[in-house]
């Protein structure tokens, strides 16, 4: 993306996004702003930022902080990791904020973006709070789904304490409504969505968790009984089923009745749900949708090799 | 949950989906909660053309909230008539600021929340639960 600052106070509100302190390495995204020669001398910028002039011209990186989760329960809570990181860092990415920009253009009605399994909400946070740049508009709507009554609770929260933040710092935010307890997108009507974000359970299991209903879930005052929910949640964010892939392909099937005519979809993969495989599968399929590799990670050796498809209507 | 919630949610049954009486769910024993929000003008006026307004105005009907105008509001209708005049909207829009139309729309579809009661579906009559703000959507296996 490209962002035009017409004045030096612009480019030091942006350099606020950076903040070192907060992230660990591979825990901020990166968005690459070019600043023309009138906005700001370099050296001013390299004053401010102490950083090599190589990375001013022609674009300068910024990174936007990662959503806080400290108050988020891990022991019935997926903690975010790998997965989530690349999510954001994918959504930040220039060629996904300039796709992003194009297709919905300032002045066109607000997009809806869902995302389905919400977790920590720390994805979703992000996008609320960083709308501007993802999309080059803050007049988005967000909206989460999660299986877990738990995480439904811990997003609302991270979203909260997101946007507070961006607030601020005199930024505007998104605007995040709410995270329904659902299964995928069941409880969403048909051709609403317009983004849609999904970093799903994908890890081969054997089988899936059996559905439980809420009040089975939540029932359990004893020890025992939290310990053994706790488990079960758990295992519903990552157990997959056979390749990993029993949750994803459900909800594969669901895009093109849930998302709009300028619908977008962002799905997150690992090495054994054969990306290939599905990639075919959705180019092949009827409507002739596109898809497309749009992030990776995964460079050390390991068997969580991670990738993001990017999969939308024509 | 917020009001403007409603306008994307339909019964979670696939026997509903195709159904027109599956949208809107009906509110039934809703305890409201107004939760302030920063309100955005630019938001407001895009949200609109999103909005499913026949809906939205038998929501508020049925929840014993003031009536929404018969019809969607124009955009031109969110800010104030008496801005600086020189009839650039763009300068009106900032000098005159919000209208009451917008107000009492950010007020309805962004700020008023329902804390706890039930959703139903129209076609089936299934009751869908909100408790503390957070709405349940998951049906029973048998019920999918
Ligand atoms: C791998 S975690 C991702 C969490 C978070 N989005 C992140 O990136 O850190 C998967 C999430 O999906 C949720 N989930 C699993 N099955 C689901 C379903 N059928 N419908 C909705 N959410 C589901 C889990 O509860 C869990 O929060």
């Amino acid at each position: 993306m490209t962002l035009f600052l017409p004045r030096l106070c612009d480019a030091i509100s942006l350099l606020r996004f950076e903040n070192p302190a907060e992230r660990s390495p591979g825990h901020g995204s990166v968005v690459l702003v070019t600043i023309t020669a009138r906005s700001v001398r370099n050296t001013e910028l390299m004053r401010i930022q102490n950083i090599d002039e190589r990375h001013i011209q022609p674009q300068y990186i910024v990174m936007l902080p990662t959503p806080s989760t400290s108050h988020v329960n891990y022991d019935h809570i997926y903690e975010p990791a790998e997965d989530s990181y690349l999510l954001l860092d994918t959504l930040a990415s220039s060629t996904e904020t300039k796709f992003l920009e194009d297709r919905f253009a300032p002045a066109t009605a607000s997009p809806l973006v869902l995302e389905v399994g919400t977790g920590s909400g720390v994805v979703l946070a992000f996008v609320t709070a960083h709308a501007e740049i993802i999309f080059g508009r803050s007049d988005i709507t967000t909206i989460g789904t999660d299986v877990n009554f738990f995480a439904c609770e811990a997003t609302a929260e991270t979203v909260r304490v997101a946007v507070t933040e961006q607030a601020r710092a005199g930024k505007i935010p998104g605007h995040f409504v709410d995270c329904i307890n659902s299964d995928l997108t069941t409880a969403l009507r048909h051709g609403s969505v317009d983004v849609l974000i999904f970093n799903p359970p994908y890890v081969p299991t054997e089988a899936l968790p059996e559905a439980r209903s809420n009040q089975e879930a939540l029932d359990g005052s004893a020890l025992q009984a939290a310990f053994e929910r706790d488990s079960h949640l758990l295992a519903l964010s990552y157990a997959g089923g056979a390749e990993g892939m029993e949750t994803t392909d459900r909800l594969l099937d669901q895009l093109p009745d849930v998302l709009s005519k300028r619908g977008v979809a962002y799905v997150l993969l690992c090495k054994q749900n054969r990306p290939e495989a599905v990639l075919k599968r959705v180019r092949e399929g009827p409507g002739g949708w596109n898809a497309k590799v749009v992030g990776t990670s995964g460079q050390k050796a390991g068997w969580e090799r991670l990738c993001i498809l990017r999969i939308w209507r024509p | 949950m917020k009001l403007l919630t409603l306008n994307f949610l339909t019964c979670a049954r696939k026997s509903c989906k195709s159904s027109p009486a599956a949208f809107p769910l009906h509110p039934k024993d809703a305890e409201l909660e107004q939760v302030e929000t920063e309100m955005n003008a630019v938001f407001l006026r895009n949200i609109l053309p999103r909005l499913e307004w026949e809906a939205m105005r038998s929501i508020t009907t049925e929840l014993g909230l003031p009536n929404l105008p018969a019809e969607t509001p124009a955009s031109e209708d969110l800010v104030e008539k008496d801005g600086n005049g020189d009839g650039d909207g763009k300068d009106d829009e900032a000098a005159a600021g919000p209208s009451q139309i917008a107000r009492d729309l950010h007020a309805l579809l962004m700020e008023t929340c329902i804390a706890s009661g039930k959703l139903v579906c129209g076609n089936c009559g299934h009751e869908y639960a909100v408790k503390e703000g957070i709405a349940n959507f998951l049906l029973p296996s048998h019920m999918v």
